[in-house]
């Protein structure tokens, strides 16, 4: 019994040391993000620039990120949420306030991305990716335009609609169906949007998430709700299928943001603001845009990245279009009454 | 020498202790408190009385125990057959039962996605013989072939091993006795492979009713069972739905445990009647 306390104590020391020691001589950031949304040549490039090592980890979702910024014990010093959580975040006090002497590239970002609604005057986060939501369609199988949403509910598609398997993104598409607010309070038009995914639910093929993309490329679909920047990937000549094209509907859309936050509980804040700084240099935002694909606030990185994207309406949509968009706020506890529709939806069988 | 053997026990201890006991104390504690905090019975209330959740539950429940019909018709001829050839042969197909469980059933469900998909070998087959495409997947069919096929081995291999241990002296006595094979089948060979097939039935059923990535990956999200209702309390709704969340998983604990007992208790049954029988 006594060899195997002491095994553990050791073993646990180790564990100790093991976490320690690395920050004697570097420093090792915990990064947490979303799959496929950083290229990762970066961040040795960034190790090898400053030193400062990288632990990076991704998740699935934003619900997720939430759940794990709120532990007591949160590890992370980088995250990267959407708009609606960073709201979230600061209403319980959770996010560091960065110090923006020590991100001179700011300069480079687009005062359009800059102190928006969630965030006034960027006290909190930094613009990583933004991007718009909207209809990814193959041009063989559809031969209406796609210019509403009311083509996801057109049953000569039957089968062939994807839609996602996220709360706010599909309530939403149902509100913006039935011309309400993304955000709205009123219960009837939360019903009404229940109303009509239930309507849709038959001709829907399945509620996915990332595995959208894949669906779609292999053409195992014809009308999917997609991420702007999903699209572009989606819609490369290359690793995509060619056949594909993206549509934001003419009444508008969701707007979103994906920035950059510093957790309160993080203890290396000096060097997370390093690596924010670097990540919104213009070369390296260009190279990170150009990888993943989502659109980038920096202005310079934009305008290094060339015609081809200023002027592709889906990576860059024209501001008449952005008027007319919405962004997501923190519902807070009102997310039940959202949820409690969604689990009608999902659970309904004819 | 005694001591020592003891002391082998205790890490065992230790880890049930830390990553078994500590966790359903933990949704139990759940289970009845309330969002505030304090004793309470509102979360295990909610839990029962909403009727999404009991919707849900009696579809969950319907999908393990269709599937745990279907392991049973297939599995147990599969054990038979198995149990009646040469030691050697046997061993070999035992094997080759064996290895596809040593992948990880995630992959497995996801090689099924590609199986099943409209580009897919099923579809392929369908257009060569000049029918119409069909959609497999993201349909309840596919869940059901889903949860069968990953949870058939685990029917198979309890009936196969009682089986195989049989004495098939009994079955030649009742033969010269005068039974029919179906006779002898149903009166010797069926009663003494009992606990086989209760056994199947509490590894198949219990973990069917708990599954959850078998109807998100081949059920594209459609057909919501009880796992992913859990699973939803905890991630989107966060810290505020924990205690209807654990009431949930509190209340398929105790499903849990009560079929169990059901099948402990005629695990036991069959083991007076097969005691009779000899």
């Amino acid at each position: 019994m006594k060899k195997i306390a002491i095994v553990l104590v050791l073993s646990m020391l180790i564990c100790c040391f093991a976490g320690c020691g690395a920050s004697s001589d570097a420093v090792t950031l915990n990064v947490l993000n979303w799959g496929d949304y950083i290229d990762e040549e970066l961040l040795s490039q960034f190790t090898e620039e400053t030193g400062i090592r990288i632990n990076y980890t991704t998740l699935a979702n934003n619900e997720e990120m939430l759940v794990k910024l709120q532990q007591e014990d949160c590890i992370y010093d980088l995250c990267f949420p959407s708009d609606y959580i960073i709201e979230r975040l600061i209403s319980m006090d959770l996010l560091y306030e960065i110090n923006k002497d020590n991100i001179p590239n700011l300069q480079y970002i687009d005062d359009r991305f800059l102190d928006l609604s969630f965030d006034p005057g960027n006290k909190y986060s930094i613009p990583y990716m933004w991007g718009t939501v909207g209809i990814l369609y193959n041009t063989t199988m559809v031969d209406d335009p796609v210019d509403s949403w009311d083509i996801l509910w057109n049953e000569k598609y039957a089968g062939q609609i994807l839609m996602y398997n996220s709360i706010r993104d599909s309530m939403g598409v149902a509100l913006m169906k039935l011309g309400h607010s993304l955000n709205t309070r009123d219960e009837a038009h939360i019903l009404a949007a229940e109303e009509a995914l239930i309507a849709q639910k038959p001709i829907v093929q399945a509620y996915l998430g990332d595995d959208i993309k894949d669906r779609m490329i292999g053409g195992g679909g014809a009308l999917a709700i997609v991420y702007s920047g999903d699209a572009m990937w989606c819609m490369d000549e290359i690793e995509g299928n060619p056949d594909l094209a993206y549509a934001v509907p003419e009444s508008g859309s969701n707007l979103w943001f994906d920035n950059i936050i510093i957790p309160k509980s993080s203890t290396k804040t000096a060097e997370a603001e390093a690596f924010i700084n670097f990540l919104c240099d213009p070369e390296v935002a260009a190279q990170n845009a150009e990888y993943i694909g989502y659109s980038t606030p920096n202005a310079a990185a934009l305008e290094m990245m060339g015609a081809d994207y200023i002027e592709n309406e889906t990576y860059n949509p024209p501001q008449e279009l952005l008027d007319k968009c919405e962004i997501f706020h923190d519902l807070g506890d009102f997310i039940n009454v959202y949820n409690d529709s969604w689990m009608r939806v999902i659970s309904y069988a004819e | 020498m005694k001591l020592k053997r003891q002391a082998f026990s205790y890490p065992y201890i230790v880890w049930m202790l830390i990553f078994i006991l500590a966790p359903m104390v933990l949704i139990v504690y759940f289970a009845f408190s309330s969002a505030e905090g304090g004793l309470s019975l509102d979360s295990i209330i909610t839990a029962l009385t909403n009727e999404i959740y009991m919707k849900v539950l009696a579809r969950s429940v319907w999908i393990a125990l269709k599937a745990t019909v279907i392991c049973l018709l297939l599995g147990y001829p599969i054990a038979y057959i198995l149990s009646t050839m040469k030691k050697r042969t046997a061993a070999i197909l035992y094997v080759l039962f064996i290895v596809p469980m040593w992948m990880n059933f995630l992959l497995r469900t996801y090689a099924w996605q590609v199986l099943l998909d409209s580009n897919g070998i099923f579809n392929s087959i369908l257009s060569l013989l000049g029918l119409p495409a069909q959609q497999f997947l993201y349909t309840e069919g596919a869940v059901m072939l889903g949860t069968v096929y990953n949870f058939l081995p685990f029917m198979v291999l309890p009936i196969y091993s009682v089986l195989v241990k049989l004495d098939r002296s009994l079955v030649e006595a009742a033969a010269d006795l005068g039974a029919n094979p179906v006779l002898c089948f149903i009166k010797v060979v069926l009663p003494q492979s009992v606990p086989g097939i209760i056994s199947g039935i509490t590894m198949v059923f219990i973990p069917a009713i708990t599954t959850f990535a078998i109807s998100r990956l081949l059920g594209g999200g459609k057909f919501l069972l009880y796992g992913d209702l859990i699973e939803n309390q905890f991630i989107t709704l966060g810290q505020s739905a924990w205690p209807v969340g654990s009431a949930l998983s509190f209340i398929l604990l105790v499903l849990v445990l009560i079929s169990m007992a059901i099948m402990r208790r005629a695990e036991h049954d069959a083991g007076e009647q097969g005691g009779m029988l000899w």
